[in-house]
């Protein structure tokens, strides 16, 4: 009889038996995954300090791999906060090791990025990474390492110290991969030009293995506000996470853990939410127990028929709760009305003025319109949703519109098809604005939250959210309405200078044919008309 | 034979049309200097402002006029384009140089004047003849010729090199193009004493060979199909100048009695113009009846034939000379049609050694008795 056996897997085996939901599918795809990984961190790290990032990648020949693929080594160095030694190794050896589990908006969602890059290269070359970095302290420090995948651990070959003359800040990572750079180049250009647009303080440099320099240069160095790190909010936890909570509050009951833990919860709302999870008992001295019905809660709690103070039970020890306590507490947190929204401040949208700057510098449009959403939320996360249309300019005339999808600041460069964005514009009535899709225009939507509504891991779309959809929908028409405007007012002026164009390029022939036909030897003066239809013109605006 | 002589029409004529487009050049011009906008009144060409006119006997445009305004925006181009084709028309007519309708439409591009296409600049000489009451041929734009005369009739050239030179129209057995230098010519004298128009080449041959201007004292004319504007000129000067009667003979089916309708009556396309027609010419043949009372080999008629009998049954032109209404209701009942090379079935000199005597006789009759 065969026996079944069990074996525990780490997380970098799981991922590396599953690459394919980190986005690293095939040998061209793999190479963008990485260098875009890569240059999501450095952007990170440096805007963390509001640095305006500085950028550089170089992708350089190696060697054949096999018929389709080759072996590159990719380098990426950026200007960012660094890394502080004893974490480098976890940084870039360990997958699911990270700075991203708190909540606020940051561009990857997973703490994979990196590592999976790291990761992809190591099985594909059985080469080490190298990691150069420094905070600006007086030291660098440099590491070639290794993932242990069945560990997860990293195997550190080397590290060095540096002496740090310069003051020199950032991280260099450099390893070596195996892609097919050639069929990969189409969407790794589209990616930087894309990141430029998106992040306008930002100077990217790219260096291809032929070579070749594509160079993005920052059109500003206002950044914006970095986001707040916050809380998680009532509506947006599931019992995994309400366990974790419990397991690292210090606190001892259910008010002062709910006041704690959760975003925009008070003593209040905690109060309110105890009666009405029948967690906490509030008793009036005539009436005893009320219902959360019978509490006016109005300038602090009493009875809403003898109007007394009330007195509350003491509520339960949160560790004490017991498993089907907990579900009962994550359905409770759903389905209470009275939390407040989630606030904003953990969100970083990029603002008018930067999306402008960066649309202007990447697409030249001569019309350019950007709108910012007031914050909304979808399951308890708070989003923002950004969104411009440029016209004309350098955008081509193609057919239909082309899109241009961002999330957290990440393009979004796959499956345009499924994304909440391409249904939305696809159902709007684009007549009712004058807009046909022969136009060269670009739509430019930008969505940030601290949970992006992403369908799949790959992070390629947006997935069709009633709340998102709607702010999507609503920031489309306003700025399509004053697109209409523009396109009116524009129609108007162009129609004025044919007009005045065929007056005057007509009038003086009529005045040289009539004057040979006359037999006249001076032409008459036809100024004067013209003059009168210019007048006319203006008048007519 | 009393010869007919008819001189200086031509030279008139001439200093009238420059004069006409030198009028309308310094009505254009004085408009300018004055400081207004140029405008142009011209009758209406639309569909609801053509009469027939049963005095005149062919379609006139009625009291509706449109003005051109180079105020307008639409109109400034149209306007520009009449402008330069009265001045091109205009230099044209000066040094007496010919020109066609194609031959318009290119010219214009050495004048930096564009045409969208060939019907534009068609337009605009339709409208030049409306707003000046004269034809394109007075204007020396012709289009392509292709009928023909023959006959005992000396004609002056008055085309630059040839002016003053003479030629009789029966010196070439073949006929004679009706082209802008025989339009153009004064008549000189003739023997004639009628005109034979003749809708097909191989009939009017035939009756070269046969001698029927001798015979029958006759200038002969080939029409080739429906007859060019300068032909039905030409066949109303003759008419009018040397006072001949006018006799057609077509194919026995609707479309050859209108081609001697248009002769007679002109077409709605040239109501704007006078002088293209010939009153007083009559259809000698092939009728209905004659298909009928010869015997002729026929063919039945097809649809489009029979939907045109109706057509021309509404016509106003038809409804003048009850022999029209009797002709197409004969065609309605025999279902039959008949080419003028029917009678060939009875030998090939017949039609001209029978019919055509017959033919004359009766409509000559017809014409005395009518008139009295």
């Amino acid at each position: 009889m065969a026996q079944a056996t069990f074996e525990e897997i780490s997380a970098s085996d799981f991922f590396y038996r599953n690459r394919d939901i980190a986005g690293f599918t095939n040998p061209s795809r793999a190479i963008f995954a990485a260098i875009r990984e890569l240059v999501e961190n450095s952007l990170d790290a440096a805007e963390s300090q509001k640095i305006p990032p500085d950028i550089y990648v170089r992708l350089s020949f190696e060697g054949e791999a096999s018929t389709d693929t080759q072996i590159y080594k990719l380098r990426v160095e950026d200007n960012g906060s660094g890394i502080q030694p004893r974490f480098i190794p976890s940084a870039f050896g360990q997958v699911l090791y990270g700075s991203k589990y708190k909540l606020k908006q940051m561009r990857g969602t997973f703490g994979l990025g990196g590592k999976m890059a790291v990761l992809y290269g190591q099985i594909m070359t059985h080469r080490p990474a190298s990691v150069t970095s420094s905070t600006g302290s007086a030291k660098i420090y440099s590491f070639k390492l290794m993932i242990d995948i069945q560990r997860n651990r990293p195997i550190i070959l080397d590290r060095k110290v540096l002496i740090n003359k310069e003051q020199w800040r950032g991280t260099i990572v450099e390893f070596a991969i195996e892609g097919d750079y050639l069929r990969a180049r189409s969407k790794i250009l589209e990616y930087f030009k894309q990141t430029a647009m998106v992040n306008p303080y930002a100077n990217l440099t790219f260096v291809d293995p032929k070579g070749r320099l594509y160079k993005f240069n920052r059109a500003t160095t206002n950044m914006p506000d970095p986001p707040k790190e916050t809380e998680p909010h009532p509506y947006g936890v599931d019992v995994e996470l309400l366990q974790r909570l419990i397991q690292l509050t210090p606190h001892r009951n259910m008010q002062e853990f709910l006041k704690f833990h959760f975003h925009r919860v008070g003593d209040i709302t905690a109060q309110k939410f105890l009666v009405f999870s029948d967690l906490s008992v509030a008793s009036c001295s005539k009436h005893g127990k009320l219902s959360y019905q019978e509490i006016n809660w109005t300038g602090g709690p009493h009875c809403s028929r003898c109007g007394q103070e009330l007195a509350f039970s003491s509520s339960k020890n949160p560790k004490k709760l017991s498993h089907q306590e907990i579900v009962k507490l994550m359905q409770h947190l759903k389905k209470f009305k009275e939390f407040l929204p989630p606030d904003a401040n953990c969100l970083s949208p990029l603002g008018q003025e930067l999306l402008k700057a960066g649309i202007v510098k990447e697409l030249n449009p001569e019309y350019l319109v950007v709108i910012q959403r007031k914050p909304s939320t979808y399951a308890g996360h708070p989003f923002i949703i950004e969104i411009g249309i440029a016209y004309g300019g350098e955008i081509p005339k193609k057919g239909n519109f082309v899109i241009y999808r961002f999330a957290n600041r990440i393009p979004l460069l796959y499956d345009e098809a499924s994304d909440v964005s391409y249904k939305v514009i696809n159902a709007m009535n684009w007549r009712r604005y004058k807009v046909t899709s022969d136009m060269p225009i670009a739509i430019v939507v930008h969505i940030c939250s601290t949970k992006v509504p992403y369908k799949t891991v790959g992070k390629e779309f947006i997935a069709d959210r009633p709340e998102v959809r709607k702010e999507v929908a609503n920031a489309l028409r306003e700025v399509s309405r004053q697109l209409q405007r523009f396109l009116s007012k524009r129609e108007h002026v162009d129609r004025e200078k044919r007009r005045l164009s065929v007056f005057a390029k007509y009038l003086p022939r009529i005045a040289e044919f009539s004057t040979v036909l006359a037999g006249k030897k001076k032409q008459p003066d036809i100024q004067k008309l013209i003059k009168s239809v210019q007048k006319y013109g203006t008048e007519e605006k | 034979m009393a010869q007919k002589k008819s001189k200086g029409v031509i030279a008139e004529k001439k200093n009238e049309i420059m004069g006409g487009l030198k009028k309308l050049g310094t009505q254009i011009y004085d408009q300018l200097d004055n400081g207004v906008f140029p405008r142009i009144t011209m009758p209406s060409r639309s569909t609801d402002n053509i009469h027939y006119d049963p005095d005149l006997r062919q379609y006139v445009l009625g009291e509706r006029s449109v003005t051109r305004s180079a105020r307008n925006i639409r109109h400034v181009k149209p306007f520009t384009q009449l402008a330069w084709a009265a001045m091109f028309s205009n230099e044209l007519t000066f040094h007496r140089k010919t020109s066609t309708l194609r031959d318009v439409y290119y010219s214009a591009q050495a004048y930096n004047m564009t045409f969208k296409d060939q019907q534009e600049s068609n337009n605009i000489i339709t409208d030049l003849e409306t707003a000046t009451g004269r034809s394109r041929e007075d204007f020396n734009i012709f289009p392509e010729e292709r009928s023909a005369v023959f006959g005992d009739l000396t004609i002056e050239y008055t085309v630059p090199g040839y002016e003053g030179k003479t030629l009789n129209l029966s010196s070439h057995p073949d006929g004679v193009l009706i082209g802008p230098a025989l339009t153009s010519s004064e008549f000189a004298n003739t023997t004639a004493n009628k005109v034979i128009a003749i809708e097909k080449g191989g009939l009017f041959t035939r009756f070269i060979e046969e001698s029927v201007h001798k015979k029958h004292n006759a200038v002969l004319v080939l029409t080739a199909g429906q007859a060019p504007r300068q032909t039905r000129y030409f066949i109303r000067r003759l008419s009018d100048e040397l006072n001949l009667p006018v006799y057609i003979f077509t194919d026995g089916d609707p479309w050859g009695m209108h081609i001697a309708m248009v002769i007679i009556s002109g077409s709605v396309n040239a109501a704007h113009l006078r002088e293209l027609n010939t009153p007083d010419a009559v259809w000698s043949g092939v009728w209905a009846s004659d298909i009928v009372n010869y015997k002729l080999p026929t063919d039945p008629l097809d649809e489009v034939d029979i939907k045109r009998l109706h057509e021309l049954q509404r016509d106003p032109r038809y409804q003048g000379d009850p022999l029209w209404q009797r002709e197409i209701k004969t065609f309605l009942k025999i279902r039959r049609k008949a080419e003028q090379e029917a009678f060939s079935r009875y030998g090939l000199t017949y039609i001209v050694d029978e019919y055509l005597p017959a033919k004359l006789e009766d409509r000559g009759k017809k014409k005395k008795y009518s008139a009295s």
